[in-house]
C-alpha cells in the first residue's frame, strides 16, 4: 500500500501532477478520439511547432512573460488551425496536407522571429512546462480548459461528431458544418496549448493520442471509446508517476510510455481490432 | 609557476605587414579609424582575472579575457584567434588550481614565451567537497576547489600577484601600478567590511543554502554560510519524480533556507520545490564568469556584492 499511496500522501507535487494528468486525460481524450476518426492523429505534433511564431512574437513584444508567450502561442496555433481548416473547406485538398503546409510555414516564421532577437533564451523550453512543476496557475488552466471542453462536447456533440465522420453529409442536410469545424479547432488548440504550457509537448500530445488510438482497438462506438480513452489516460498517468517515483526515470516520458504499453497491449488483445482476437474469431468461423 | 621573463622585448613587426593587417582589420570591423596600438597586451584566462588586471594595469595597457563574460569556462573551446592573442600577449594571467584545464596546452601551442602568472599560487587551497554532481569535468587535480576568488582575502592575494607581475613586466610604470593597486585593495577591503556587516543581520543558524554549482566553498568558509549540494541532480535533462522528492526531503532535513539551483532547466520546477519544502528560491549567483557589461555583476566587486547581497536577502527572515 505504501508503494502506491505514500508518494502522493507525502508530496504535494505528486498530487498536483496526478490531478493535472487526470484533468488532461478527461478533456483531451475525446478530442484525441475525434482526431483519430478524422485521420488527423499527427496534428498534435504539428501544433507543437505551430505555436512557435506566436510565442516568439509574444517574447518580442512583452519580453519574458509567460502569459504573453502562452497567449501568442495560442493565437498562432489558432491561426494555423483555422487557416488549414479554411483551405480544407474551400478547396478539395485534404486536411492533413493543408495542416502540414501551414505548420511548416509557421515554424519557419518562428525560427526567423527567434533569431531576430538573437537571444540565447530557450523560448521552447519556457513555453513547454513539466508535469512535476505544476503550479496553481497551470492547474487552474488545465482544469478550466477541460471543463470548457467537456461542456462544449456535451452541447455540440452531434454536429462535432458528424463533422468529423462525414462532413459532406452534415453539409448536405444543412447542418452547422463551419461552426462545428471552428468549434472543434478551437477546442483542439486550447487543449494542446494549455497542456504544452503546463506539462510539456510530449505529455500533451501523448495523453491526447495514445489512449484514443488504444481505445479504438476495443470498442466501435464513439462514446464508449472516449470514456475508455479517458480511463486509459488517467490510469497511465497514475502508473507513470509511480513508475517515475520508484525508478528515478523522468516523469513525462514514463507516463507516455505507460500509454504506449497500453497501446501495444491493445494492438495484441483489443477485442474489436486486436491481432489475436481477430485470429481467434477467424478460426472459430472456420470450425463452426 | 613563473617562467623566466623573455630575454628581449617583442620585435617590431615589419611596417608593411602591419599596414596590411591594419587594412584587414578595417575591412573586417568597418571602423572609421585604426585603433591606436596599445602600450601592452595582457591576456587573462577568464573575466574575473581580466577585471582585476584592468583595475591595476597602467594606462594604455589592454587587458582581454579568453573566456569572456557570461561564458562557461568549462565548455570553452579556444579558437585560432585566441591562440594569436596569446602569441601577441606581453603577459598571460591564469587562475591555477586546475580551473583552466586547457590553458597550458593553449599557451604552449600559441608559442607565447613570456611569464605565465598563476594568480592563486601561494594560497591555501580548499579541498573540493567531491560532491560535484553537475556532470561537467572540471578536470582539477586532486579535487582542489579552484574558485578561490570568492573569498575577498584571496582576491587581495590575486590582485597583489597580478600587480607584482605587471610591475615586473613594465618596471617604468611601477609607481602607477603600485598606487592603483593600493586603491583597489582598499576598495576590496571596504566592500568586505560592508558585506560582513550586512550578513551579520542574518543569524548564523539561518545561513544554510543549497547551491547547484559547487563553487562557493571559499565564500562559505569566509562568511560563515553552510552550502549543500543538491543530492542527485546529476543531469541537465528532465528530472524524475524521485529526484524531486529527494531534494524536497533534503531541504526539510537540513533546514535549508534558500535554494540556488541553476541547472534545473525549468524555473517553475525550482519554484515548486522551494514552496513545497518551505524554502526560498534565491536568485542568480555568479560563480565562474562576470555578467556582460551593464549586467548586475560586470566587475569583480559588483559580482561579489551581488552574490553576498542575494544570499543575505534569501537567507534573512
Amino acid at each position: 500500500m505504501d508503494t502506491w499511496l505514500q508518494p502522493f500522501v507525502e508530496f504535494a507535487f505528486m498530487r498536483r501532477a496526478l490531478v493535472a494528468t487526470l484533468a488532461l486525460a478527461l478533456g483531451s481524450a475525446p478530442i484525441g478520439c475525434l482526431l483519430v476518426l478524422r485521420r488527423m492523429s499527427l496534428v498534435g505534433d504539428a501544433m507543437s511547432h505551430a505555436v512557435l511564431p506566436g510565442a516568439a512574437a509574444g517574447f518580442l513584444l512583452a519580453g519574458m512573460s509567460l502569459p504573453a508567450l502562452s497567449l501568442g502561442g495560442f493565437v498562432a496555433g489558432l491561426v494555423v488551425a483555422l487557416g488549414a481548416g479554411f483551405v480544407t473547406r474551400a478547396t478539395p485538398q485534404r486536411e492533413d496536407a493543408s495542416f502540414a503546409a501551414f505548420y511548416l510555414t509557421a515554424l519557419a516564421l518562428g525560427v526567423l522571429l527567434v533569431s531576430l532577437r538573437g537571444s540565447q533564451v530557450d523560448l521552447m523550453h519556457l513555453l513547454f512546462g513539466s508535469v512535476l512543476a505544476v503550479d496553481d496557475a497551470a492547474l487552474l488552466q488545465i482544469a478550466g480548459v477541460t471543463t470548457l471542453t467537456l461542456w462544449a462536447l456535451a452541447l455540440a456533440w452531434r454536429p462535432l461528431l458528424l463533422e468529423s465522420c462525414d462532413p459532406g453529409f452534415l453539409r448536405s442536410v444543412g447542418g452547422p458544418g463551419a461552426a462545428a469545424h471552428l468549434a472543434f479547432l478551437v477546442l483542439l488548440v486550447a487543449n494542446l496549448v494549455s497542456a504544452f504550457q503546463a506539462l510539456g509537448t510530449l505529455m500533451a500530445v501523448g495523453l491526447m493520442m495514445l489512449p484514443a488510438a488504444a481505445a479504438r482497438f476495443w470498442v466501435a462506438r464513439i462514446v464508449p471509446m472516449c470514456a475508455l480513452a479517458a480511463a486509459i489516460g488517467a490510469g497511465a498517468g497514475a502508473a507513470g508517476l509511480l513508475l517515475s517515483y520508484h525508478t528515478e526515470l523522468p516523469s513525462g516520458p514514463c507516463i507516455v510510455l505507460v500509454c504506449g504499453a497500453f497501446y501495444l497491449l491493445s494492438v495484441l488483445l483489443g477485442r474489436r481490432d486486436g491481432i489475436l482476437p481477430r485470429r481467434w474469431r477467424a478460426r472459430l468461423h472456420y470450425t463452426a | 609557476m613563473m617562467f623566466p621573463p623573455p630575454d628581449s622585448t617583442l620585435p617590431m613587426r615589419p611596417p608593411r605587414r602591419c599596414w596590411l593587417l591594419g587594412m584587414l582589420a578595417l575591412g573586417a570591423a568597418g571602423a572609421p579609424r585604426a585603433q591606436p596600438t596599445p602600450a601592452g597586451r595582457v591576456v587573462a584566462s577568464f573575466s574575473v582575472l581580466a577585471d582585476m588586471a584592468r583595475e591595476v594595469a597602467p594606462a594604455g595597457v589592454e587587458v582581454t579575457a579568453l573566456v569572456g563574460p557570461d561564458t562557461d569556462a568549462h565548455v570553452f573551446k579556444p579558437s585560432p584567434a585566441d591562440g594569436r592573442r596569446l602569441a601577441q600577449a606581453d603577459l598571460v594571467l591564469v587562475n591555477g588550481l586546475g580551473f583552466e584545464g586547457w590553458i597550458e596546452r593553449l599557451v604552449r601551442a600559441s608559442g607565447y614565451r613570456g611569464t605565465l602568472v598563476v594568480a592563486a599560487e601561494g594560497l591555501k587551497a580548499r579541498r573540493g567537497s567531491g560532491a560535484h554532481g553537475h556532470g561537467h569535468g572540471h578536470g582539477h587535480a586532486h579535487d582542489v576547489d579552484p574558485h578561490a576568488w570568492h573569498d575577498p582575502a584571496h582576491a587581495r592575494h590575486y590582485v597583489t600577484r597580478i600587480a607584482e607581475a605587471l610591475a615586473a613586466r613594465w618596471p617604468d610604470r611601477a609607481a602607477e601600478i603600485a598606487s592603483r593597486r593600493a586603491d583597489y585593495l582598499s576598495r576590496i577591503e571596504a566592500l568586505d567590511r560592508r558585506l560582513r556587516e550586512r550578513l551579520a543581520a542574518v543569524p548564523r543558524e539561518q545561513r544554510r543554502a543549497i547551491v547547484s554549482h559547487d563553487a562557493f566553498g571559499y565564500l562559505g568558509a569566509a562568511y560563515g554560510i553552510d552550502f549543500f549540494a543538491p543530492q542527485g541532480w546529476n543531469t541537465h535533462s528532465e528530472p524524475s519524480a524521485a529526484t524531486v522528492a529527494r531534494l524536497i526531503r533534503q531541504i526539510r532535513q537540513q533546514q535549508v533556507r534558500a535554494i540556488f539551483v541553476e541547472n534545473i532547466s525549468d524555473p517553475r520546477l525550482v519554484e515548486r520545490i522551494a514552496r513545497e519544502a518551505g524554502a526560498r528560491v534565491g536568485g542568480t549567483l555568479f560563480s565562474d564568469a562576470l555578467s556582460r557589461p551593464g549586467g548586475p555583476a560586470d566587475s569583480y566587486l559588483k559580482m561579489f556584492e551581488h552574490n553576498v547581497t542575494t544570499l543575505a536577502q534569501a537567507l534573512g527572515a
